[in-house]
């Protein structure tokens, strides 16, 4: 019997490094196809992985149990990153994945993040990365929160104390740290400062291998296309184009008093100086 | 729903497929062809130059919003004073309220907040709705999201605009997903369409590699958070406001259903050390070419003169030199301010990512090949040990110090 379940919802995005812009046609040219676990997702995953770590011994003396559970929304090949997942210590993963959940925005994505989560009994804590790589909104945590009518908690730098039914935990804000008690359920999400995520194990990888990821599809989570992907989505892009960056690099030669007199010279007509 | 491509017209000349970030388009016999990849962006049909590409089957729900009018700005506060984005968005906000021919309104929830309104009508405001209640002292979504979410039902603004702070970007969603709307996140632009009078809002995705602009369909508000500093403030002139009375609309709550689940113990703010860098004008920032967390003294020395602040790169972080809220990047700070000075940062593409959309970028670094030189406007090839001392010195002699 699980008493605990704590859901990382993770997405595989492209590797930003691999995008470069061909100056003739200022379009995308993508070298090589190479997709990543969204990075700040992988401190969720081991903030997950720990946290379960931390709870195990407690629960065990009262017979209960925790377990970890990747979900994912996307296509097929997702299912691969969840197995990364798997070698890097989580118990379990879902993958989502309907051709009617493409296009999702971030509403859609938390509808059916938010139908996937109620499907499975007893989790306490969701743990999402502080944002994607690609999309690079933030949104899905909160708006997901929301909708399962759950605290959340974004921008977590540390959590400081967690039991079965409650957590203190501390977020980074501009020019703050906030301290919160909050009671479980809660979803938080979590950025670079909160772990240094771990390789995965040999023993890991052997059990990414032989695991069967299942996949749940739109009528297994009784959503209707309407409300999922493109067509569940309140927004929409009408243009994609790239930033005309005009960078007029100037090189300073000279010696270092002759290139920081003009540095100055420059900040002083600025009004900087 | 379903994308497709039309084969009489398609030359499978690959510019779909070079576009695509999802590997979603595969030229099959001299054609485009669109798998289960695919996410539905439009990339590759703003990229066709043959326009054989289209989305289908998507249906225009041509619903009536003509209850909802006006342009309504939330204008953040933290510990009791509204922040500069709020008036960023107020003057943005008067742009696209003036282009639309309605009000522009802000919201102001806090406590002991009545400071702020002779300077937030200075930025063209309209109208005030304001929550002036102990409950608001601390930043907390849940009261404050039911707060908004009571004010927007209320007054139907078609366009709600916020500021893209760690709260914003925290508590704002948590309104969208009340009211069932859409939310634009982290825009960078917003415009007008001026057929169809709808918000075009612009943002930049990838990194900043790509920008893209998104419309909202079918729900209102349409809501946007907007990054700080990149709208400017502007004073209207209109000083004066005489009768605040008819201009700020005062809403009394029921203390008693603003119950929190979030549960403040503590807030705690480095000592001595500014670390809301995305607020400064002027950001000076260290990379591996520092060598040391001692060398950010100097650093700092610069920052203080030139009124901003010490940033850093993730190599500076990563060897903990300085704290994580320094870092300026694709995994720290997006940040945009006067002038960027970067002093032994390379510049990978995920430090430009955070730092490229700055005014003036001043870059030092002793490797010539350094990628921050491609987007620098001015390069310095040479020591910073060296080159920042100098700099300091002469805004030191030019002030009189020494």
């Amino acid at each position: 019997m699980i008493d605990i379940k704590i859901i990382v919802c993770i997405k595989q995005v492209p590797g930003t490094t691999e995008i470069k812009i061909n100056p003739e046609t200022n379009t995308l040219v993508r070298e090589g196809i190479e997709t990543v676990i969204n990075p700040f997702d992988t401190y969720a995953i081991e903030e997950g992985v720990r946290l379960k770590e931390k709870l195990a011994p407690l629960l065990s003396q009262t017979g209960e149990e925790v377990e970890t559970i990747a979900l994912t929304m996307g296509p097929p090949q997702s299912g691969e990153m969840l197995k990364e997942a798997i070698a890097l210590g989580i118990d379990k993963a879902v993958l989502l994945s309907d051709r009617a959940f493409a296009g999702a925005d971030t509403w859609a994505t938390a509808l059916t993040l938010a139908e996937a989560i109620k499907k499975f009994d007893d989790w306490k804590l969701i743990i999402l990365g502080k944002q994607t790589l690609d999309g690079d909104t933030g949104q899905v945590g909160p708006e997901l929160a929301q909708k399962l009518n759950i605290p959340f908690i974004g921008y977590t730098s540390s959590i400081l104390d967690i039991n079965k039914n409650r957590m203190t935990i501390k977020r980074l804000m501009e020019d703050r740290y906030e301290t919160f008690e909050i009671r479980l359920h809660a979803a938080i999400s979590v950025g670079k400062d909160i772990n240094i995520p771990r390789v995965p194990s040999l023993r890991g990888k052997l059990r990414a291998r032989n695991e069967t990821i299942p996949v749940w599809d739109k009528n297994y989570l009784n959503l209707d296309q309407s409300q999922t992907g493109l067509e569940g989505s309140y927004t929409q892009v009408i243009r994609i184009f790239m930033p005309e960056h005009h960078y007029e690099v100037k090189m300073l030669d000279g010696s270092p008093d002759q290139q920081v007199d003009e540095i100055y010279g420059r900040l002083k007509e600025l009004n900087i100086v | 729903m379903d994308i497709k491509v039309d084969e009489s017209t398609c030359t499978g000349c690959s510019l779909c497929k070079n576009v695509c970030m999802y590997d979603a388009v595969e030229i099959i016999n001299c054609k485009a062809a669109i798998n289960d990849n695919c996410v539905f962006c439009g990339a590759c049909i703003d990229v066709c130059k043959f326009k054989s590409i289209e989305i289908t089957g998507l249906q225009d729900k041509n619903l009536d919003f003509s209850n909802y009018s006006g342009v309504m700005v939330f204008l953040e506060t933290l510990d009791g004073a509204v922040l500069d984005v709020g008036y960023e968005l107020s003057s943005e906000g008067r742009k696209l309220a003036s282009n639309l021919g309605v009000t522009l309104s802000g919201v102001l929830i806090g406590n002991n907040v009545k400071e702020n309104f002779t300077q937030a009508f200075e930025y063209g405001l309209d109208k005030i709705y304001c929550i002036d209640n102990p409950v608001f002292s601390n930043q907390i979504d849940d009261i404050y999201a039911k707060a908004l979410v009571q004010i927007i039902d209320k007054y139907k603004p078609e366009i709600f605009l916020a500021g893209a702070t760690s709260f914003g970007r925290s508590l704002v969603p948590k309104v969208a997903a009340i009211i069932k709307t859409g939310l634009t996140a982290d825009c960078t632009a917003l415009a007008i369409d001026e057929e169809k009078k709808i918000l075009l809002q612009t943002r930049p995705t990838f990194g900043g590699n790509v920008l893209a602009t998104i419309v909202t369909k079918d729900a209102r508000p349409q809501m946007a958070t907007v990054r700080p500093h990149v709208m400017e403030k502007k004073k209207t002139g209109i000083t004066g406001t005489g009768d605040l009375g008819t201009k700020v609309e005062f809403i009394d709550i029921d203390q008693s259903k603003f119950k929190t689940k979030y549960k403040l113990i503590s807030t705690e703010k480095e000592a001595g050390e500014n670390i809301n860098i995305t607020d400064y004008d002027v950001i000076v920032s260290g990379g591996r070419g520092l060598g040391g967390s001692d060398s950010f003294a100097l650093l700092k020395e610069l920052a203080d003169l030139l009124g901003g602040v010490v940033g850093a790169s993730r190599a500076a972080v990563d060897s903990n030199w300085i704290s994580y809220p320094h870092q300026v990047g694709q995994t720290g700070k997006t940040v945009n301010p006067k002038l960027y000075i970067a002093c032994g940062i390379s510049g990978a593409i995920q430090h430009l990512a955070g730092m490229q959309t700055s005014d003036l970028v001043i870059a030092i670094n002793k490797d010539p090949e350094a990628p921050i030189f491609k987007i620098a406007n001015y390069g310095i090839v040479g020591d910073l040990f060296e080159v920042v001392p100098k700099l300091i010195r002469k805004i030191k002699m030019g002030r009189g110090l020494e």
